[in-house]
């Protein structure tokens, strides 16, 4: 059994969803040389919602994939059994382009790393930029920081981290799942 | 379904069809891969591949040492013709060796039928099977599965003939528990002699007329005749085989519905088919060889991690 806690609700995660975009607007501007990517499974339902609403904001069509990064992980060997591939939605290019890649929490940084590679074969992009919903400081392994933070939580290891999905992709809420042994 | 229910890739009949679906689906991302302009992925890259080919083989172990490649795994290659098999070692002997070298992975191909259930049973890593024998060439029947799945969006129900030397062949075997697995409907076609005794235990209807099989199905699998495998002459001549089953563009256009022709290859141009029908649009044999690399992909690296 866990215990749980919210740390943000519906009303904050609208208001960090409008603070994220308008972050990436005062970047990007139009968008014109800017694709987003969320990565697969859980980064797309953030990665939707952004575009959604930037889309809404500046009016006009942004450039959106979601990337799978099974094939790039270094932890294929420590699992017992295979990482099963998600269906990759990637009909663009990133050649020359800025990219903003989206996650919903940022941990260890590997998962960024494995991203960083599953993305060159999709051209050399100009830029990349990280935005992730929810950023655990205290345990990177890796030097990797986010330029767009949703909100920094502090948490030890045997704590969990989740996001919940509505069935209409919209994001229900965060929360800290605690092991009850703790 | 996320995971493979077996450690090693025998046979088709060994599989179950949720095993069938998690390749097709894992094959669909790696198809995406290798059309990409860097088409490697580092997935695999501290695994050992040994190609053990005590038979000849040219599309499969190329297709095979292709899929590795872009897996990023190491590669040894082991051909029989020039190994010390010549000078007399066992089966066995020559696997350890090779294994004695730290060897994860064992892609076999074999003129022996269970060659490969053999090995699995006395050697500690994911074996592989590229054909034993007349037995079974499981990574072929998943390919041909995944281009008509490709082509028309699933298998089920889909009317399937498999035209020639059924007796000599592994590909039909193995094609046949495939589609009879994925819900096709499954028949066989071609001379008496070439059709084996167990045939109606497969569950597989037969055809000797080729006109009515065409009429029958949507999709023709067409095989080689296997002369290398033949002791006895289970039919006058090569000319009379073509004349009686040998599909020309004139059949094709003489059926009633339209259907897509397949091939493992190699072809033998002129004798199971023309080449105006080989290089046709009814034909989906390159479809089949490009598919070949993005199964072959799934595969090792869903076995990969099986201990």
């Amino acid at each position: 059994m866990a215990n749980e806690r919210v740390i943000l609700d519906k009303k904050k995660i609208e208001i960090i969803v409008n603070r994220l975009c308008h972050q990436l607007i005062e970047n990007h501007q139009d968008f014109s040389n800017t694709v987003l990517i969320s990565l697969l499974p859980r980064g797309k339902h953030i990665g939707k919602i952004i575009c959604k609403k930037l889309e809404k904001i500046i009016n006009k069509d942004i450039v959106y994939g979601e990337l799978d990064i099974s094939f790039y992980r270094d932890d294929l060997r420590n699992q017992l059994e295979p990482i099963i591939p998600h269906k990759m939605n990637m009909n663009l290019s990133v050649d020359n382009k800025n990219v903003v890649i989206i996650d919903d929490v940022l941990y260890t940084g590997r998962s960024v790393r494995s991203a960083i590679d599953a993305l060159m074969p999709f051209g050399r992009p100009n830029s990349i930029e990280l935005l992730v919903f929810v950023d655990r400081r205290l345990k990177r392994h890796l030097p990797i920081q986010p330029d767009y933070t949703g909100k920094i939580i502090d948490s030890i290891d045997s704590e969990k981290v989740v996001v919940n999905v509505e069935k209409n992709n919209e994001i229900k809420n965060v929360l800290i799942l605690k092991s009850k042994n703790e | 379904m996320n995971k493979l229910s077996v450690n090693h890739l025998l046979g088709i009949k060994y599989l179950n069809r949720n095993d069938i679906q998690l390749i097709f689906n894992t094959a669909d991302n790696f198809k995406k891969i290798i059309n990409q302009p860097i088409k490697k992925v580092p997935s695999l890259r501290d695994i050992t591949i040994a190609n053990l080919f005590f038979e000849n083989s040219t599309r499969t172990k190329l297709s095979f040492e292709i899929a590795e490649k872009r897996l990023s795994a190491d590669v040894i290659n082991f051909s029989s013709g020039a190994s010390s098999v010549k000078k007399g070692e066992t089966l066995l002997d020559t696997v350890n060796n090779i294994l004695a070298m730290k060897v994860d992975m064992v892609v076999m191909r074999h003129p022996n039928p269970g060659a490969s259930v053999f090995l699995s049973q006395n050697i500690n890593a994911n074996i592989i099977n590229a054909g034993d024998g007349t037995h079974e060439h499981p990574t072929q029947a998943l390919l041909d599965s995944y281009s008509i799945r490709e082509k028309y969006g699933d298998v089920e129900s889909k009317k399937v003939v498999i035209v020639g030397d059924i007796l000599h062949s592994r590909v039909a075997l193995s094609n046949i528990y495939c589609l009879k697995m994925l819900g096709a409907q499954v028949a066989v076609c071609g001379p008496l002699t070439l059709m084996p005794k167990y045939l109606s235990e497969l569950g597989v209807k037969y055809f000797s007329n080729i006109k009515e099989a065409l009429n029958w199905c949507d999709i023709a699998n067409v095989l080689r005749i296997q002369l290398e495998r033949q002791d006895v002459n289970l039919f006058p001549s090569l000319r009379e085989y073509s004349n009686i089953y040998g599909i020309d563009l004139d059949l094709l256009n003489s059926l009633s519905n339209d259907i897509t022709i397949m091939h493992p290859g190699p072809i033998n141009r002129g004798v199971e088919l023309s080449s105006d029908v080989a290089d046709s649009d009814h034909s989906l044999i390159l479809d089949q060889v490009e598919n070949g690399v993005a199964i072959r992909m799934a595969v090792l690296y869903l076995l990969s991690n099986k201990k």
